[in-house]
């Protein structure tokens, strides 16, 4: 039993004791970043004062205590996501990009011939987009797109044939411009009955209800520190151990290697391998901190509430401003996560922002790295508002105050 | 403390509602030219006309935020019937403009004030600098007119 409580959330992120402009903070832009809470920033500032040292190589205490905070760590992962074969099939990167990179170079340049296909989606944002075109100009895979309903839902009314031959089914598990979630286990279910892998871009879905890659049944899982809490410069790439063996390192130089000669090298095992250089210790601290930080909150207990939050916000957004503000994103909040793109009427969506920062609300404009969907919409950019576990329903008071402010300064 | 005003100066409204210089020439023998802001998807293309040394006529479409749209029209008043040099020398004076300099790491410091008595009714721009973000909004039209004068061939 947790007893999640989003207004200690707020009392617990340092930044939100701040004003911005003489006002308040709002915060609507947790899918860019997520704010720390002080026990994240705490146990960064404590690793770096107490136990740095640099990991698997010193065997003085502190550099055992820094290897011991780092895979302690990797653990902590495993154990969030539920990953089945443990810490060793958790690969520390810098970001969700960084992840797919190492997917597509590895993976991908490793396992795919020309010809081979990879199914990607219309909603996806340009990490899990631009490496397989990269990796379509360097091994000559075809790169397929599920197309977005008008319903701002998947289609996969034509799936069979899209994933005819596919190798590889990569899909977000949450929009970061419509919300949209999509429905994992489904989609692993339909990836694997065509022969194919199930990779998942798990940026936005991760700190906004409880995943677990077991129970979905998934391959791949990417995301990132600083969408869940946690700092910025740390990622993951978690890979089902059988697909994570048979993976080439993708970065050379220290730390991946068992042995290196004058006529070549030998990478390490398992995934140092993959993880060259002096890795993000303290930001894996960071990230080990905000995962203890969210199970405490119950990730169902956060999702129920920003379900609650983004039905109140649709619904007072259409009371108040009878279509001059769209959303672009599903009305249905029940496989939907709080985002919400905003289309106002005769503003553009870089200006909708900035009267809002008057208002001290942080939101973002935009295409939202996602110009495959943008096009899919024909806009050119939104202006979005999204929420995280320290939302409350007074930011959307002040969101609404100052989308008034900027339809009065433009119209 | 930069607001809101600073920005969105009633001159800059004036011409994001009511655009200079809208339209398209034909080509050759103008030269067409187009930008983009990647951060927000604005769009700006530039038809320009050169003879005996000077931008003889320019005409522009696009569309995005208030800023690089009353940006392109300000710049297009500036610049139209200009020698080149001064043209160029207007392009350099509005990058200086709009360069932020160093601020300090404890407190982020504001910058100072440019001089802006050169710029005419391009000055209603200065304030932009306020707010890095936007810069690049307020930069599109410019560096598109860079490149179009680069690409233009020469009379």
């Amino acid at each position: 039993m947790t007893s999640y409580s989003p207004s200690r959330v707020r009392a617990d992120v340092p930044q939100f004791h701040r004003e911005v402009h003489g006002r308040p903070l709002t915060y609507l832009d947790s899918a860019s970043s997520t704010l720390p809470p002080r026990a994240v920033i705490e146990a960064m500032d404590r690793y770096y004062e107490r136990h740095h040292a640099n990991v698997h190589r010193g065997v003085y205490l502190t550099a055992e205590e820094a290897t011991a905070d780092y895979e302690g760590a990797r653990a902590a992962v495993a154990r969030f996501i539920n990953a089945p074969g443990g810490a060793e099939e958790v690969v520390f990167t810098k970001n969700t990009t960084e992840s797919f990179n190492l997917l597509a170079r590895s993976w991908g340049a490793s396992r795919l011939k020309p010809g081979d296909v990879v199914v990607v989606t219309e909603m996806e944002h340009h990490a899990n987009v631009v490496p397989w075109f990269q990796l379509r100009e360097s091994h000559g895979i075809e790169v397929r797109f599920v197309p977005v309903g008008d319903d701002y839902r998947l289609d996969l009314s034509h799936a069979d044939q899209l994933l005819d031959g596919a190798k590889l089914l990569s899909v977000t598990g949450m929009s970061n411009v419509l919300g949209t979630r999509n429905d994992l286990a489904a989609l692993a279910r339909l990836a694997h009955a065509h022969g194919a892998l199930l990779a998942v871009d798990g940026a936005q879905s991760v700190a906004h209800g409880s995943s677990d890659v077991a129970r979905d049944g998934i391959d791949f899982l990417a995301f990132s520190g600083h969408k869940m809490l946690g700092p910025t410069g740390i990622g993951v790439l978690w890979a089902r151990h059988s697909l994570l063996e048979a993976m080439p390192p993708f970065l050379g130089g220290g730390g991946m290697i068992a042995d290196v000669r004058t006529d070549g090298f030998t990478p390490a095992h398992g995934v140092a391998r993959f993880e060259a250089g002096t890795p993000p210790i303290a930001e894996a601290v960071g990230l080990h901190a905000a995962i203890r930080y969210l199970e405490g909150l119950g990730p169902d207990a956060v999702e129920a509430h920003e379900r609650e939050l983004t039905r109140d916000a649709l619904e007072r957004l259409e009371r108040t401003f009878a279509g001059r503000v769209r959303v672009i994103g599903p009305r249905d909040v029940a496989d939907r996560g709080g985002v919400l793109s905003l289309d106002v009427d005769g503003v553009h969506p870089h200006d909708v922002a900035q009267v809002l920062d008057q208002h001290g609300v942080c939101v973002r404009p935009g295409h939202h790295c996602a110009k495959p969907l943008m096009h899919r919409f024909g806009l050119a950019a939104t202006a979005r508002a999204s929420f995280g576990p320290y939302s409350l329903a007074r930011d959307t008071d002040a969101l609404l105050e100052g989308l008034g402010h900027a339809l009065d300064l433009f119209a | 403390m930069a607001n809101l005003d600073d920005l969105y100066r009633e001159i800059i409204l004036d011409h994001y509602r009511t655009p200079r210089n809208r339209g398209e020439l034909p080509t050759p023998p103008a030269t067409r030219v187009e930008g983009f802001n990647p951060l927000c998807g604005d769009e700006i293309t530039l038809y320009l006309e050169l003879a005996d040394g000077r931008l003889a006529d320019i005409k522009m479409t696009g569309r995005g935020c208030s800023i690089s749209q009353a940006s392109a029209s300000l710049m297009g008043a500036a610049v139209k019937g200009k020698a080149l040099a001064e043209v160029r020398a207007a392009l350099e004076r509005f990058r200086q403009l709009m360069t932020v300099t160093e601020t300090r790491l404890d407190e982020g410091g504001e910058p100072e004030t440019p001089d802006v008595r050169s710029l005419g009714e391009l000055a209603a721009l200065a304030g932009v600098v306020k707010f890095p973000v936007r810069i690049k909004c307020a930069m599109l039209a410019w560096t598109t007119l860079a490149q179009g004068l680069d690409e233009a061939p020469a009379d």
